[in-house]
């Protein structure tokens, strides 16, 4: 602020001294929490949006793409899909429970809670890395030589994408490249969604870090603990994300007969 | 602000803090705002240095002044700058981040340090955008559409992408901070029915901000990925479907008239009971109808792509949902006029900018229901028509309703008076200028001239009408720029302008121009409704024009 | 000192609900492997928008907030994202028809 502060701000000044956290331009805690909940609620309303259009996209091609959406689907790692959403939800929890220490004045538990949040961030950032790597041996990523044969292999699924009833070996080969384009299609959506979930990730491990440090120094209160507070919602709201992608990815195109 | 005698009572924002630093580091919604006011004059006028260079090139039927790539450039970039980096900040991100904590009775916005993050982000955007036309521009048309843009064209698309991810996520910050300003920082008695209608209408754009704008930001990620890493979603040589970009881009793209638009009709809404003295006819439905516009223009986004191969079935619903948008719209043209109706109307500049403005948008409003309509589109879709439709809405409508709250508020923002006169007389002449540019491509465009054709001479009897239009075009630079120069001047010259030259009500007018850092002395509270103008006194200067 | 709204959670009722998540996470990995028809779509995300829901309503707090804008900010968004699905696919749904 200025130097010599206008005549109206000075018992402003004096009145925020004791309150280091309060903000010039609020009148009391109440309203500048509530703004900064409100406000990253808004936050996460475009996110929502954010990640929409890319639902949209993948509901749109599922639609029209659907057998080589569900051959594709299959071919992710069921096991360690399930394993990385038990994984994200545990953060969940320890975020919840982190903020919790916060609001009952538990100094001590706050850390370690936000520590583990961290570590199972983290976990769930490695095993994602390791299924990338796989995608990457099984040319499943478009940027790198992308290919979709090892899909057509399988006698279900060639039933699925309906190249067990082509007779015509031009018209064979018509499919397959048309195969190996729909399910390019979905192995890019796959890559952007879980790509741009696991980036959020990472800003959220950022954020964490941030506040596991303040949390350190003792930063949190029951009276003053917004900043953990958002990023908690920031947190629970990238699970949610991961809720979703989880079914619509690894699931819904898994079942024996589709 | 040579004059400024330092005494205690002259303490305002401007005057609080010197040095670069104070600027570039303030959290002040007023000087932020004045920030951007500088910044997106800047980026206006390399925009309008490529309207400038589209309008001579069309001068001539041959294509003679610019290549054929180089008229892809102008045009795009053009588009781009005057959208994304002045249309859509020029009223919130100046206006409405000057005025809205002022209106409300606050302090400050919500988030004053998220406020100076917005602004760094948009400079940080338009900074790529400015690099990206200096290493050879983009030529996509302002559109993106691919796959010309994700595969074929040899432009700077990626940089161009950023830059406007950039000031989308800029915009995304502004519409917050309004939000959670209006939701929870009104001065005690300032209820919803007491808010001016310019927060109103702020607040249904921040709506559109926040939902809308993160669509087009994924949209614009997901083309730089198919250009840069190969995924494949709109490309239909690895399997995609160029037709979903133009879903997802137009989910934005059309709320973002309302971004433009909305924010101007609330300008509109303050200057015509001001210059009316009456109260606002039907406040309340005023209000609604922004709300309503916000809503409504969600539905209608498929009606740019009736010829791009959507079902006919979804057309139809889109063409169907497009009417319906106009019905908001026409109650806020009406409620105006019926404002000044039997008023005491006086025709100073901004009430000269607003009646534009009523005029022209309704123009431009009316011609886009000839666009909704599936048979006519068919005719004029991608020709000179929409060009002259949308400008009359962007041009006549936002950017004179712009014009019109700059003057408005300029004794607010600078303390000073403008010259009145040279006001008036820029007004009119970016009025005729503006018609003489935009109406002959309405004919023209009925006549078959395409868009985005850089060359004519197939078709030598279009050049009158371009000739017409061009000349307009100057006519109109003259209007722009006689503003720049009397404003400025006027920070110097000008007169003090008061607390409140106009007799406006709305607490703005409250307190001293300019205003001081924390806006007011005390926290004010509101006793009284919005546009009492029956309890004003008359503004001397006005009464002597009557 | 200002007034506190803010509700706390019982530590056991985080543990249920933590527990409730990851039973449903294994459930629906397991369903999805039987073959329901069409119904394994729905089962999916029915499952999904329960877990998700619990997280919003109890680790986010949206059940306990005094907070009237939450519920409304959480209510639009759905509600705007499923026109942009909804409105698309009326393109999408019929396009290939004819
Ligand atoms: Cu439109």
């Amino acid at each position: 602020m200025s130097d010599s502060p206008a005549i109206g701000e000075t018992p402003l000044a004096i009145e925020h001294e004791a309150r280091p956290e309060l903000r010039h331009h609020f009148s009391d805690e109440q309203q500048q929490r509530n703004a900064a909940s409100l406000g990253m609620w808004l936050f996460l309303g475009t996110e929502v949006m954010f990640f929409g259009g890319m639902f949209c996209g993948y509901l749109v091609y599922r639609r029209i793409y659907f057998p080589e959406f569900a051959v594709s689907s299959r071919s992710l790692d069921l096991v360690v899909g399930t394993l990385n959403t038990a994984v994200l939800i545990c953060s969940s929890l320890t975020v919840a429970m982190s903020v919790r220490a916060a609001q009952t004045g538990n100094r001590k538990l706050q850390v370690p809670l936000l520590l583990a949040t961290i570590f199972f961030g983290l976990v769930f950032l490695g095993v994602k890395g390791y299924e990338w790597n796989n995608k990457y041996k099984e040319h499943h990523i478009p940027t790198f030589d992308f290919s979709a044969r090892d899909l057509m292999e399988k006698a279900g699924d060639r039933h699925v994408l309906g190249l067990d009833r082509i007779s015509d070996s031009g018209q064979l080969q018509a499919r397959e490249a048309e195969v190996q384009r729909h399910s390019q299609v979905f192995f890019s959506l796959y890559f952007a969604l879980t790509g741009m979930h696991a980036l959020h990730m990472v800003v959220g491990v950022g954020i964490f870090s941030v506040i596991t440090w303040m949390a350190w120094k003792g930063a949190f209160t029951p009276e003053y603990h917004t900043p953990l507070e958002i990023a908690g919602l920031y947190w629970h709201f990238v699970d949610i994300v991961w809720i979703y992608l989880f079914p619509l990815l690894y699931l819904i195109d898994r079942r024996p007969g589709a | 602000m040579a004059t400024t005698a330092v005494s205690a009572e002259s303490k305002n924002y401007l005057n609080a803090e010197y040095g670069i630093r104070s600027w570039l580091l303030t959290t002040d919604h007023k000087r932020i705002a004045i920030l951007y006011l500088i910044s997106i004059t800047l980026m206006f006028f390399i925009g309008g240095y490529f309207a400038l260079l589209i309008r001579l090139e069309l001068l001539t039927p041959a294509g003679d002044l610019l290549t054929a790539d180089m008229y892809n450039k102008a045009f795009s970039m053009h588009g781009q700058i005057m959208v994304f980096f002045f249309l859509v900040p020029s009223i919130p991100a100046v206006l409405g981040n000057f005025l809205i904590p002022m209106m409300v009775g606050a302090k400050d916005l919500a988030f004053p340090r998220i406020n100076l993050l917005s602004w760094y982000v948009y400079i940080g955007g338009a900074a790529m955008y400015i690099w990206c036309v200096i290493t050879g521009g983009v030529d996509t048309g302002w559109t993106f559409y691919t796959p010309y843009s994700s595969l074929f064209s040899n432009t700077h698309v990626v940089e161009a992408c950023l830059a406007i991810f950039f000031a989308g996520f800029s915009s995304i910050l502004t519409g917050l901070n309004f939000v959670v300003t209006v939701h929870r920082m009104r001065a005690p008695g300032m209820t919803w029915t007491r808010l001016p209608l310019f927060v109103w209408s702020h607040y249904a754009t921040s709506i559109v901000m926040l939902l809308g704008t993160p669509v087009i930001a994924i949209t614009l990620v997901l083309v730089i990925l198919e250009r840069t890493l190969n995924l494949g979603i709109f490309d239909p040589s690895r399997g995609g479907d160029p037709v979903l970009f133009q879903h997802l881009f137009w989910f934005y793209s059309h709320p973002a008239v309302y971004i433009m638009i909305l924010p101007s009709m609330g300008v509109i809404s303050e200057i015509v009971p001001c210059f009316s003295r009456k109260r606002v006819f039907g406040y309340t439905f005023v209000a609604m109808a922004s709300i309503a516009i916000a809503v409504i223009g969600f539905l209608v986004w498929a009606h740019h792509m009736f010829v791009a191969g959507i079902s006919l079935y979804s057309a139809l619903v889109f063409s169907f949902l497009s009417y319906l948008v106009a019905v908001p719209s026409a109650i806020k043209v009406f409620n105006w006029t019926a404002t000044m109706y039997k008023g005491s109307v006086s025709f100073s500049t901004p009430m000269l900018y607003a009646m534009g403005f009523i005029g022209l948008f309704t123009m431009g409003g009316l011609t886009g229901l000839f666009l909704a309509c599936l048979g006519v589109d068919v005719h004029v879709h991608d020709t000179y028509f929409v060009i002259a439709h949308f400008h009359y809405i962007m041009v006549g409508g936002a950017v004179l309703g712009y014009l019109g709250g700059i003057h408005l508020w300029w004794p607010k923002i600078s303390g000073r008076l403008y010259p009145e006169a040279w006001g008036r007389l820029a007004a009119i002449i970016v009025f005729i200028g503006f018609n003489l540019t935009f109406f002959p491509q309405f004919i023209l465009g009925y006549l078959g001239m395409p868009r985005r054709y850089w060359d004519y001479s197939h078709m030598p009897e279009w050049q009158a009408l371009n000739v017409l239009s061009t000349a307009g075009a100057s006519i109109l630079a003259v209007g722009y720029l006689l503003p720049l120069a009397y404003l400025l001047w006027s920070l110097r010259y000008g007169k003090i302008a008061g607390d409140n030259p106009w007799m406006a009500t709305g607490l703005e007018w409250k307190t001293s121009s300019p205003p001081p850092t924390f806006n007011f002395e005390q926290t004010p509270e509101v006793t009284w409704e919005a546009y009492e103008y029956e309890k004003m006194p008359l503004p001397e200067e006005v009464t002597l024009e009557r | 000192m200002a007034n506190h709204t803010q509700h706390i959670v019982s530590s056991k009722l985080y543990w249920l609900i933590w527990l409730i998540l990851i039973i449903a996470t294994f459930l629906t990995a397991w369903i999805a492997t039987i073959d329901l028809g069409p119904f394994n779509t729905v089962v999916a995300l029915v499952i999904a928008t329960c877990k998700a829901s619990l997280v919003a309503l109890i680790f986010m707090h949206v059940k306990y907030t005094s907070e009237k804008m939450t519920r409304a900010i959480v209510i639009s968004v759905v509600f705007w994202l499923l026109l942009l699905l909804v409105l698309s696919l009326t393109d999408y749904s019929s396009r290939f028809a004819g």
